[in-house]
């Protein structure tokens, strides 16, 4: 067993609209954060790993690294869908407890402020005679015609799948879920909407995707979030004070979907996560039972309600109980989304996977301010990427 | 009539249209799209796969009604998973009210096709959907 590995300092920008800064001015802003945030310098860094999704092919790691610090280090550039925060994360972890270098940066940042919706595509022109093309033969676009590529279809279907297997599900069930981070955020100024909305307000709003209305959706933000890794050995050479703000990665897992037989046409979110989340707790010796919060993908509040199931929150069949019971609200025994989540906190993709790091990390170190779960001790981050990726991480406070 | 041509190439026209599924000979998993190999077992050889016939009738095990779209998607419309006798397929929903009043999940639909416009070769391109095999 290689040695633990501890985030030394992390950092998470305002989410929301930022027209003032650009991809790397949001990027620097949150690295300098971490790195501060740590006691360390750029020039301590083995390793930088920068995931942004939309601007993949640009090297942010390189720009980057312009506007704070050219010291040679390898740079990954990472992009893995909605996981791509988290898999920059990962990336830093393995290059520390490979030994390659003993401590590392990871950054995440997007610029989606007013993208509207995501991934569908827009339907090209029919061309005037059709051309079979493509592995289906398509002679004209499919989003539409043979189902829906948005997400929030997408993901719709996700939810009322979970509602056709187990029951129990309604347009306001999922709707409340809504209403709960929309109430958390309010206690989070990082947050892009801090703002509580009603039951009726929800259910009231744009119909994107039945059951998702518009607040029911993740909100497409600017953003950006970061973290200093270091390796045991070497947190145990620094101050009393780093070491008491560390927090122990205790586990960190990458999945993705393996065969089943309908997530060729669906994808399929569930078999994933609740792989990561069998390895995750394993790696870290704990349980559902042993956490004090949970920050997962509410992409859509219909993926809120699945990923109860899937992170074993709940026995398989009971998410919807779990959520009438009162759980996962901040008030509850297994408070989930207390930053407001993706509905409300928002989502700028490529920062998401650490920014819900961030979250944790805050409650772990005593430091959440209004919306500290007490007494936080362990608590799991959760994200997921079409299609398909799921990063979990399981972390700690330390012991000191 | 300058005939007419599915809209993907796992729908068979003619009397009686239906979907084929592309099979793996050793596992029988199945696919609407070419693969290079089995994603399911991994085999792959110059007849890996065979075509299969999906039955017709299936049940709605998924579905979300589309009120935002991509620019030039009609909409509302909606959108489906069909459990085909245990093959999944993807689909619309259609000859039925797009509200949640009209589709219920666990419905029973049939495979129906259409036209969805000509070329200017005058070729009809014929789409598919699923429609309740009972009035909702």
């Amino acid at each position: 067993m290689s040695e633990d590995i501890w985030i030394l300092g992390i950092h998470m920008t305002k989410f929301g609209k930022r027209p003032e800064s650009d991809v790397v001015d949001l990027a620097a802003e949150a690295a300098l954060g971490a790195l501060s945030d740590g006691g360390v310098t750029m020039g301590e860094m083995g390793v930088l790993a920068a995931g942004n999704l939309m601007g993949a092919a640009t090297g942010v790691g390189q720009m980057l690294q312009k506007q704070i610090g050219q010291t040679g280090i390898p740079v990954y550039n990472v992009a893995n869908a909605c996981a791509t925060g988290a898999t920059a994360l990962r990336t830093a972890i393995m290059a520390v407890r490979a030994g390659e270098c003993d401590m590392g940066l990871a950054v995440g940042v997007e610029k989606l402020a007013g993208a509207g919706l995501l991934s569908g595509g827009s339907r090209k022109k029919d061309s005037d005679t059709w051309e079979p093309s493509g592995r289906y033969g398509a002679v004209a676009p499919l989003d539409g015609r043979v189902g829906t590529e948005t997400m929030p279809g997408v993901f719709a279907q996700i939810g009322m799948e979970y509602g056709h297997t187990y029951g129990g599900t309604d347009f306001e069930l999922f709707a409340r879920i809504s209403e709960k981070n929309h109430m958390h955020s309010t206690l989070n100024p990082l947050a892009a909407y801090t703002k509580a909305m009603s039951l009726e307000q929800i259910m009231g709003d744009v119909m994107i995707a039945y059951p998702n209305t518009r607040p029911m959706c993740s909100a497409n933000c600017d953003g950006a979030a970061a973290a200093v890794v270091v390796s045991d050995s070497k947190l145990k050479t620094m101050s009393l004070e780093q070491q008491r703000r560390a927090v122990k990665v205790a586990a960190s897992v990458l999945t993705t979907d393996p065969w089943e037989e309908a997530c060729q046409i669906l994808p399929d979110v569930n078999t994933l996560t609740r792989n990561a989340a069998t390895q995750a707790y394993e790696q870290a010796g704990v349980g559902p039972d042993d956490l004090d919060l949970v920050e997962l993908h509410d992409c859509f509040a219909t993926a809120e309600l699945v990923h109860y199931d899937n992170l074993m929150l709940c026995e398989q069949g009971g998410a919807v109980d779990f959520f009438e019971s009162g759980a996962p609200f901040r008030d509850g025994p297994k408070p989930v989304n207390v930053s407001g989540g993706l509905e409300s906190k928002g989502h700028p993709i490529g920062a998401t996977g650490i920014a819900n790091i961030w979250e944790v990390c805050h409650h772990l170190r005593g430091e959440a301010g209004d919306r500290q779960i007490d007494g936080a001790q362990v608590g799991l981050a959760h994200v997921i990427g079409l299609g398909s990726a799921c990063g979990v991480h399981i972390l700690e406070k330390a012991a000191a | 009539m300058s005939g007419q041509i599915p809209l993907v190439d796992y729908l068979v026209l003619g009397d009686e249209p239906h979907l084929e599924a592309s099979e793996c000979t050793s596992c029988g998993a199945r696919y609407f799209d070419r693969r290079n190999a089995c994603a399911s077992c991994g085999a792959a050889g110059e007849d890996q796969f065979r075509s299969v016939a999906v039955p017709n009738e299936g049940q709605l095990k998924a579905f979300t009604i589309v009120s935002f779209a991509a620019p030039g998607v009609p909409v509302p419309f909606v959108a489906g998973v069909i459990d085909c006798a245990g093959t999944s397929v993807r689909g619309n929903v259609v000859n039925v009210e797009p509200d949640a009043d009209h589709v219920r999940l666990g419905m029973k639909v049939r495979l129906t096709t259409f036209a969805i416009g000509e070329d200017g070769e005058g070729t009809e391109a014929i789409g598919y959907g699923y429609e309740p095999m009972e009035a909702a």
